[in-house]
């Protein structure tokens, strides 16, 4: 049998077994990934069937038909991103561990990566863990975690040794989000939204048996997932269709040949980029996304705002006024779905899409240094030990 | 084996061929000669390796290799510049032929196109230019059994060297396609100076020449719209190779070029404008490959692929040349160095068979904006 063939049958199976119409939500999840349809490409017992990646999309396609629940869409960070790193950093134990619970929605992840000193410079983060006994001790601050006040486990980077260079003295643990010490506050935004959190660590104690990669290794685990995360980003244009809303406002009123040349470009490039990521899954065979996630990440991002821009214009003098600035926490009802579709709104939120993920100008530089082979920038910071590097 | 394995197969035999025979020097010895392409190299792509005939069906003597493989060929020939009336005979010409809905027209030119042995083209726009049937003006006079033309074609392709031109006119039924013997004593062709040297472009200039109805009178515009679609399928081809080639050239001389003591490449003002050529030649490929799946398949979204694969990979090759000269700096500015005719070329194909604009005007009518 052929690998989509197994799968296939894997899904009938599921099916048979479980209907979604009469399967409680958890129990259908868990069905699933004893099943090795959670992420197909995983090791068999881990929610996979080891096969390429790419048959996920026939897993989805499937349930989603078949009116599967979609055990992803409340936890994407953990599933594309907190899983994948998981698998190729954990140990087996940690793995068992995680996998499952993350999968049924027992655990909802968000990251810990940036801090308010460590943005597109990731690697001088100066949150600091120190080793005591089997337990590590965590101070520090991180930033843009959203999700955070209703997760559970946090993908957290730290600096562990400040006397190599920066990149070298760094090591990931899963933290445990209602650990204590771990104190969380909505960020509010320009939206109004409070989407994302600070979140302070003060004396947060995290067992070692949480610690991701070797002492000293974080860096290259937290590469898995940021790898990932310029997928996630990219993914998530399928449900935006900023483009479908600016030909909607273009068809109900007369337009000027300004707006019209506007309109089809837009409409162009919002085709040609749904071209690329049809390509980009087709070629996308290793298991890890390489660089070039990074273009999916940029043209998204640049596509976004130049339609919401365009949608704005169409809205014409009813783009001055706003809906409600009243603050309101991301929950699980935002989770689920879209929430309303006010162009104003989001037109203010993707302001941050060329930033959140990487941003884009640090995206051209990983395409021209990783895709295209230039030659690095020189580097004052590189080899020198963490702590005789300048900040402020 | 796959599809996409044979397409890579095709892709590095005509790679290394064009590597070998057109090279810049060759070009720029062709840019000079009176005819403009290489006979030898003609005969090689004709009796080796069937490129000629490749879009041409079996019965009429090609290989009946789908469109996707053709458009393999052609984004080679745009990698390598290559000065051929490739461009003229099989794009243009042949697609024409092959949409005219004669079949006698097929059986009568077709096998000698797939056999290398006749170079023909299309004579469409008069003195105003354009490339579409609201540029044609031409009244074909019946003369006994047949017709006759008068006038003048500009900006037709390789019509210096061919052996049959197809020309569009006007009868008392509508736009009709004719085949005339350039050769005929009453057609002066006059090889205009262009922009882009390495394809030659005309003026024919018609009198009481002798014309062969092709196809029905009246009947035209629909089999030479399709026609031109598939022509600029073909040259978003060539765009898309063209612009591969030129962003490779300017990022090895990014690692190599010093100044200030670095390689120019580690500057990231130097690097972010490299990064968008990359980007924007990944969406141009994807249209590009988008559209020749479309025309291979008969999918009845092709015109409108066309046009955006046309719109999308002519501002794309653009860029990506003027980019080069622009990071090239003063080397690429000069005459010896081989962007100027990247540069030429690209900014020539956005007007051949339709600017950008006159395409996104499509595109806009075609999705009813």
């Amino acid at each position: 049998m052929s690998d989509v063939d197994v799968v296939r049958a894997a899904i009938e199976q599921l099916l048979r077994d479980h209907p979604p119409a009469t399967t409680a939500r958890r129990e259908f999840l868990a069905a699933q990934f004893e099943a090795g349809l959670a992420w197909v490409h995983f090791p068999v017992g881990l929610g996979g069937l080891d096969v390429a990646p790419q048959l996920q999309r026939e897993v989805v396609r499937r349930l989603a038909e078949a009116g599967a629940p979609d055990g992803p869409a409340t936890n994407r960070l953990g599933y594309a991103m907190g899983a994948p790193t998981v698998v190729a950093w954990g140990d087996r134990a940690q793995q068992e561990r995680y996998l499952r619970p993350l999968f049924v929605g027992d655990e909802r992840w968000c990251q810990l990566f940036s801090e308010p000193g460590a943005g597109s410079d990731l690697a001088g983060l100066t949150t600091r863990a120190v080793r005591d006994g089997d337990d590590w001790i965590v101070n520090g601050q991180k930033v843009w975690s959203s999700m955070a006040t209703i997760s559970d486990v946090g993908m957290l980077i730290v600096r562990t040794d400040p006397e190599l260079p920066k990149h070298q003295g760094l090591t990931y643990f899963l933290l445990d989000m209602r650990a204590p010490g771990v104190d969380i506050r909505p960020l509010r935004q320009m939206t109004g939204e409070a989407e994302f959190n600070e979140v302070y660590l003060t004396d947060v104690r995290v067992p070692d048996t949480a610690r991701i990669g070797a002492v000293s290794a974080g860096w290259k685990v937290a590469m898995t997932t940021l790898m990932e995360e310029r997928v996630v980003f990219n993914r998530e244009r399928d449900e935006a269709g900023p483009v479908e809303l600016a030909l909607d406002l273009y068809r109900r009123r007369e337009r000027d040949p300004e707006l019209r040349t506007r309109m089809i470009g837009m409409w162009i490039r919002g085709r040609v980029q749904r071209l690329n990521t049809v390509r980009a899954a087709a070629t996308r065979t290793a298991g890890v996304p390489g660089p070039e996630g990074s273009i999916g990440k940029l043209v998204h991002a640049e596509l976004n705002q130049d339609a919401l821009e365009l949608c704005l214009d169409l809205l014409g003098d009813e783009s001055l006024l706003y809906d409600s600035y009243e603050p309101a926490a991301y929950t699980e009802k935002s989770l689920a779905g879209q929430g309303d579709a006010d162009l104003r709104r989001r037109f203010l939120r993707s302001r941050a899409q060329s930033i959140e993920g990487g941003t884009s100008e640090i995206m051209r530089t990983i395409l021209a240094d990783r895709v295209l082979g230039l030659p690095p920038e020189p580097r004052v910071d590189k080899d020198l030990p963490f702590s005789r590097i300048p900040r402020g | 084996m796959s599809s996409n394995d044979d397409r890579d197969d095709l892709r590095r035999v005509v790679r290394t061929l064009l590597e070998r025979r057109s090279t810049e020097a060759d070009v720029r010895r062709l840019i000079e000669d009176a005819t403009g392409y290489d006979r030898d190299l003609w005969a090689v792509m004709a009796d080796q390796l069937g490129l000629q005939g490749m879009a041409v069906p079996e019965a009429h003597g090609g290989s009946g290799f789908g469109y996707e493989e053709l458009c393999v060929v052609f984004e080679e020939m745009g990698r390598a510049l290559l000065p051929s009336p490739f461009f003229a005979t099989v794009a243009l010409a042949t697609n024409v032929l092959q949409h005219s809905g004669d079949e006698d027209a097929c059986k009568r030119w077709l096998p000698a196109i797939a056999g290398g042995e006749l170079i023909a083209t299309l004579a469409l726009g008069e003195e105003d230019g354009g490339w579409d049937d609201t540029a044609v003006r031409m009244r074909a006079e019946p003369d006994g059994a047949g017709w006759t033309l008068t006038g003048a074609k500009r900006f037709v392709p390789a019509a210096h060297v061919a052996d049959l031109l197809l020309v569009a006119a006007h009868t008392a039924d509508g736009l009709s396609l004719f085949a005339v013997e350039p050769r005929d004593p009453g057609c002066t062709v006059e090889v205009e100076l262009t922009l882009d040297l390495t394809r030659p472009l005309s003026r024919v200039v018609l009198d009481r020449v002798p014309a062969l109805l092709v196809g029905s009178s009246g009947q035209a515009w629909d089999g030479l719209r399709r026609a031109l679609r598939l022509a600029a399928v073909a040259l978003a081809a060539e765009q898309v190779g063209g612009a591969q080639r030129v962003l490779e050239m300017t990022v090895e001389y990014a690692k190599v070029r010093h100044q200030f003591g670095r390689p120019i490449g580690s500057f990231q003002a130097v690097k972010h404008k490299l990064a968008d050529v990359l980007v924007a030649l990944e969406s141009a490929r994807s249209a590009a490959q988008d559209a020749a799946r479309a025309a291979a398949q008969g999918d009845p979204e092709f015109e409108l692929a066309a046009s955006v694969a046309k719109a999308v990979c002519s501002d794309t090759f653009t860029r990506a040349a003027a980019t080069a000269i622009q990071l090239h700096g003063g080397i690429g500015f000069t005459w010896e160095h081989p962007a100027q005719l990247y540069y030429k070329r690209a900014r020539s194909s956005e007007f051949l068979l339709g600017t950008p604009g006159h395409h996104r005007d499509l595109v806009g009518r075609a999705i009813g904006v």
